[in-house]
């Protein structure tokens, strides 16, 4: 089944065209690896499709229906979630205060709504065993390790129960082990049926979780193969312009 | 085969991960001895009752109304002050906000208005005043340390110019309401009366700030509005990106802190009968002293309504302890500003643990390790 449809995508801003003519589609709970060089355009796509801006000529088509957001908040209505770089924590939260940020949960009658911290914990729990991931709701996110700050950003999209979300870099400055973490979050979803777009600059960690991979160089989408049918020399020809497209 | 120490005791081989980066959660009791705001009281009750023994004077039922009078309308403040420090702001302007709500509304009360018509008034001043200190900071993204340096100064001149720079006391007819307010005590004691005699007559004033702390606190507690705050202050960027509405709750903050500032302003108003264009100048830095002292941090992100309370009571019963105890009042200074930085020593993080806590680790080790060694 397809879920997100680019068709025909671009996008300038000024003189600059940062995305040309960029057609690809996804369906539930596939990860897609997309790589690129600095400046081919790899965050103005993630970018497009988290809703920040809509695209300047073609569509994108969520669930059959074209989808032009303004808005992250609409982006995120239509299950589309993002997992930022700087993983949009607040340091002086905890786990599961974190998971809810902006969508506590409350009970009592208002004025006298209360947030039902009970709820809120138990859930954020669920979510992190779900995730197979040893992070407790009640620790402060300031003393967690790189990986159990990414589970507590990817429970947040897991909150929603969100379609397809989108990575970025999500294993860059992290150690060795908590990249084996990460990684195994990342298959965790896609066995829920999430289709993933992991933007990432590690070859590595892009052949070990990716059904396939697009590149994008230039603002322009060169390749859109299988992972079994290319190679990390394919995708770095792909990437520095060495081999056209492919 | 594996030797049979190893066996019997499998759990030594691995630390767990809790030990290693002690990010054990922390019990109730913990959290409160790792407080700044309970080291503050602490201190607050020592000295305290070291005065009561050393000047009998200082330890009456009349001078325990008059400290709570004293600092309540800076308490007042500073749990104003505490939820604008907690998004990572400031708010230098509410001395002069306090002086402009004091001119408005004597005025109102000179031109015979009844009380509530000037309260009104001047109450509306002063959230106005807030609505363009918070309109600027969220809404234009103005850095709140400009903004609200300006307003100090907008402020106190809107004072003095309303004032023609006179003192206002020829209140109308409702100048007796208004004393009643600002000078009511409860409970009362009248000779003969059944009350014992211990129990002090405590002030509005101190009644106002014990509501204001009860329903800040429980604001940051439970409701979702005090969490945003907090989030806000600890990361803004995942504030926003997170859907929560980050300029309405600054904006908000600042008209808070400016309403904290009006109710101590009329308070004060109420208990000295007069307005004058000067009231509360400089009143800022010993709210934000307070607020600090009582563990709110100044990036953002921590701070506590029990804590803006004590920190205002702390520096309060210092200035009257010395007062008492005789010294030069111009050392006042020194004292209050050594124990600004010794508070936030006391409350200072090293290492996920608080700076009391790390210290008294150094000279008492914990029991564990000795078991640990023991065990090898």
């Amino acid at each position: 089944m397809t879920l997100l449809q680019v068709n025909a995508v671009s996008k300038s801003f000024g003189a600059i065209h940062a995305l040309t003519d960029v057609s690809f589609s996804l369906d539930a709970g596939e990860v897609v690896g997309f790589m690129g060089d600095n400046g081919a355009g790899k965050s103005t796509m993630v970018k497009l499709i988290a809703g920040n801006f809509p695209p300047t000529e073609g569509e994108v088509v969520v669930d059959g229906q074209v989808c032009h957001f303004h808005k992250p908040l609409e982006a995120r209505a239509k299950g589309i979630e993002v997992v930022y770089q700087d993983l949009a924590l607040a340091d002086n939260l905890t786990a599961a205060q974190n998971v809810f940020l902006g969508r506590e949960v409350n009970k009592g009658v208002w004025p006298f709504t209360i947030l039902d911290k009970e709820a809120m914990i138990k859930r954020a729990a669920e979510l992190f065993s779900e995730l197979k991931s040893e992070t407790r709701p009640r620790d402060l996110v300031k003393k967690m390790s790189g990986g159990q700050r990414q589970a507590v950003a990817i429970a947040r999209t897991r909150l929603s129960n969100a379609k397809l979300v989108l990575m970025d870099e999500p294993t860059a400055a992290i150690s060795v082990r908590q990249v084996a973490e990460v990684l195994e979050l990342i298959r965790r979803l896609k066995s829920q049926g999430v289709a993933i777009m992991l933007i990432s600059h590690r070859m590595p960690d892009v052949f070990a979780v990716s059904d396939r991979i697009m590149v994008l160089r230039r603002g322009s989408l060169v390749a859109d193969k299988a992972t079994a049918k290319t190679s990390p020399e394919e995708i770095t020809g792909l990437i520095t312009g060495a081999i056209r497209a492919a | 085969m594996p030797h049979k120490a190893i066996e019997a005791a499998p759990q030594l081989n691995h630390a767990m991960l809790s030990e290693v980066a002690e990010i054990k959660e922390l019990t109730p009791l913990q959290r409160v001895f790792t407080s700044q705001a309970f080291w503050v009281t602490v201190a607050l009750v020592v000295l305290y009752s070291g005065m009561a023994m050393y000047e009998v004077s200082f330890g009456t039922v009349d001078n325990f109304a008059n400290l709570t009078r004293n600092f309540a309308p800076f308490g007042i403040m500073a749990l104003g002050m505490t939820v604008v420090i907690i998004t990572g702001g400031i708010d230098l302007s509410i001395g002069s906000i306090m002086g402009a709500v004091a001119i408005v509304t004597g005025l109102f009360l000179t031109w015979e208005y009844p009380w509530y018509v000037a309260f009104f008034m001047g109450l509306a001043t002063g959230l106005a005043f807030g609505a363009i200190n918070g309109f600027f900071v969220a809404y234009v993204g103005l850095s709140s340390f400009v903004v609200t340096l300006g307003m100090m100064s907008v402020a106190r001149s809107f004072a003095v110019v309303l004032s023609g720079n006179q003192m206002l006391y020829k209140f109308g007819p409702d100048a007796a309401i208004v004393k009643a307010i600002g000078q009511a005590k409860w409970p009362r004691q009248t000779p003969g009366d059944s009350l014992p005699d211990w129990i002090p007559q405590l002030s509005s004033h101190f009644w106002t700030m014990v509501v204001l702390a009860f329903v800040v606190g429980y604001v940051f507690i439970f409701k979702a509005w005090g969490r945003h705050l907090f989030a806000i202050g600890g990361n803004e960027e995942a504030a926003r990106l997170t859907g929560v509405p980050v300029n309405l709750v600054k904006f908000e903050a600042y008209v808070f802190s400016a309403f904290t500032a009006s109710i101590a302003s009329l308070l004060i108003l109420g208990y000295s009968g007069s307005a004058i264009n000067a009231m509360g100048q400089t009143y800022e830095l010993r709210v934000i002293a307070a607020t600090v002292i009582g563990g709110a941090n100044l990036m953002g992100g921590a701070g506590t309504a029990f804590g803006a309370v004590v920190g205002s009571a702390f520096l309060e019963v210092i200035r009257n302890a010395l007062l008492m105890a005789g010294i030069d009042s111009n050392w006042q200074g020194a004292f209050v500003g050594a124990f600004i930085v010794l508070a936030v020593l006391l409350g200072k993080q090293t290492g996920g643990k608080s700076f009391v806590a790390a210290m008294f680790e150094r000279i008492v080790p914990k029991r564990n390790r000795w078991k640990t060694a023991a065990g090898k």
